[in-house]
């Protein structure tokens, strides 16, 4: 092989780089805690003893997971400013982001509260809490606990799919390598460096949620 | 007389197609401690879990302080409560369940205070002063601070029970709390039960613990089959037993 390596060029617009990794970890975090809600929503919707309800998560769950995400991200930002929905590139991609996490991590809250004792709920109810405030103290808070490592698994994932982000311009890190790569040529360092920083985050990201989980563990 | 803690008037239970309680009839004043005994399926923890509302019930009457549980009348009609209501009515009896059911996220301390500051409003401190009163009774204020998970069965029990009673409910409701602790932690427990009855505490009890049924309660109520198969003074319901089937269930129970 006859390849001379030049980081130089890359190292250039590193800044850039890192920035863009920096816009990547916002986005995740925003969209899984919308994601988080959304999903919990949903979860208990399809555990709820009203059909309608049960029938409209069950479609948004399915709905979702069987559509690609880079369709949905197209979707979002090129279609539904044709139906009078716009947004700017950022939080049209937060919201595709939001409503494809949610539908996933709908899945991982359902398995979590079907795997909950019925007797911590009535627990709550006997000492006088209602449905709502059952929910609130006690299931939710117990559930969410169990379901940390497929959360951070999630959380991962979700992370990664940031790099889809270039695909409507948002100036995160696959955007930017994009561009340095164009610019300087340097195809090889380019995708080296950036998917070096793509490991090395997502290596951080776990680590940080590895000790999350260790704090909030339920003791035994 | 002072008027009933409970009273309980032709109760029925359905699940689907079966009836599991068929016409139940129970009055309880204060003080009163009442046991209900019998084989699996009887009915007697379905009885139990009517009068907190943890099971709806078709018919009759469940009156805690002379307030219907969970339903009311409107224009002739019988309609459920709100869940607010319902809430604030649960709140008024205290139930200690078969496997403890404590809130496992949180210390024994906070599984205490956590009824005392959401239902009972109390201020954290009051609240914190008041679950260390009752852990100090059940004698577990020197794990205060550990969770459910670092407790044996017997302690997390005690813990539970301080829980309801904490609150200071007018009925206290015990559904089988023995039946999932080793032998050697039964005792703990049902010390406690004893002493609480002692200090005139209304209770009910679902148990398979006859000696103990026999000892604590002022009245014996043998379930058979969704009915009262018999009922009276523990000595004599132990003692005399009028039908077959209560005698054949306290021979097989080993009572002597």
């Amino acid at each position: 092989m006859d390849y001379n390596f030049n980081f130089a060029a890359v190292w250039r617009d590193f800044d850039l780089l890192m920035s863009g990794l920096g816009l990547g970890l916002i986005l995740a975090v925003i969209s899984i805690a919308i994601g988080c809600f959304i999903g919990l929503l949903a979860a208990f919707g399809m555990l709820s003893k009203n059909r309608a309800i049960r029938w409209v998560s069950a479609g948004y769950v399915s709905a979702i997971r069987n559509t690609p995400i880079l369709v949905l991200i197209l979707f979002t930002f090129f279609a539904l400013p044709q139906l009078g929905i716009r947004f700017g590139k950022i939080e049209s991609f937060i919201v595709t982001l939001s409503v494809y996490s949610g539908a996933y991590l709908t899945e991982v809250f359902r398995a979590g509260l079907i795997a909950l004792p019925t007797g911590l709920r009535e627990a709550g109810l006997s000492i006088g809490l209602t449905e709502f405030g059952t929910k609130l103290n006690l299931i939710i808070p117990v559930m969410f606990r169990n379901v940390l490592p497929s959360l951070s698994n999630n959380f991962i994932s979700l992370f990664k799919d940031t790099s889809l982000a270039a695909a409507i311009a948002v100036p995160e890190l696959t955007f930017y390598a994009r561009k340095i790569n164009v610019e300087t040529f340097r195809v090889i360092e380019t995708w080296m460096i950036a998917s070096l920083m793509y490991v090395l985050a997502c290596y951080v990201i776990a680590a940080v949620l590895r000790q999350v989980e260790t704090r909030l563990a339920i003791p035994r | 007389m002072s008027s009933p803690v409970l009273e309980i008037v032709d109760l029925h239970k359905r699940f689907g197609a079966l009836e599991v309680l068929k016409g139940i009839n129970l009055t309880m004043h204060q003080g009163d401690v009442v046991s209900l005994i019998g084989s699996s399926g009887s009915g007697k923890t379905t009885l139990l879990r009517c009068v907190n509302l943890l099971e709806e019930y078709e018919d009759g009457v469940v009156a805690v302080a002379g307030e219907q549980i969970g339903y009311t009348k409107k224009n002739g009609k019988r309609v459920r409560l709100s869940e607010r209501e319902i809430a604030r009515q649960r709140a008024m009896t205290g139930m200690a369940f078969q496997h403890f059911n404590l809130f496992p996220h949180m210390t024994a301390m906070h599984n205490v205070m956590l009824g005392l500051i959401k239902t009972r409003r109390m201020k954290k401190d009051e609240a914190h002063s008041v679950a260390e009163k009752w852990l100090e009774r059940v004698g577990m204020l020197a794990r205060r601070d550990h969770y459910p998970g670092q407790l044996s069965g017997g302690q997390q029990q005690r813990v539970a029970i301080a829980r309801a009673i904490a609150m200071n409910p007018q009925l206290m409701l015990f559904d089988e709390v023995t039946s999932a602790l080793d032998p050697e932690l039964v005792n703990e427990v049902l010390s406690v039960v004893r002493d609480l009855a002692k200090d005139g505490m209304t209770m009910l009890l679902v148990t398979h613990e006859m000696q103990f049924a026999h000892d604590v309660s002022s009245k014996v109520i043998f379930m058979d089959d969704g009915r009262i198969g018999e009922e009276g003074p523990p000595d004599q319901l132990f003692r005399q037993p009028k039908s077959e089937r209560l005698a054949a269930f306290l021979k097989s129970s080993k009572f002597s």
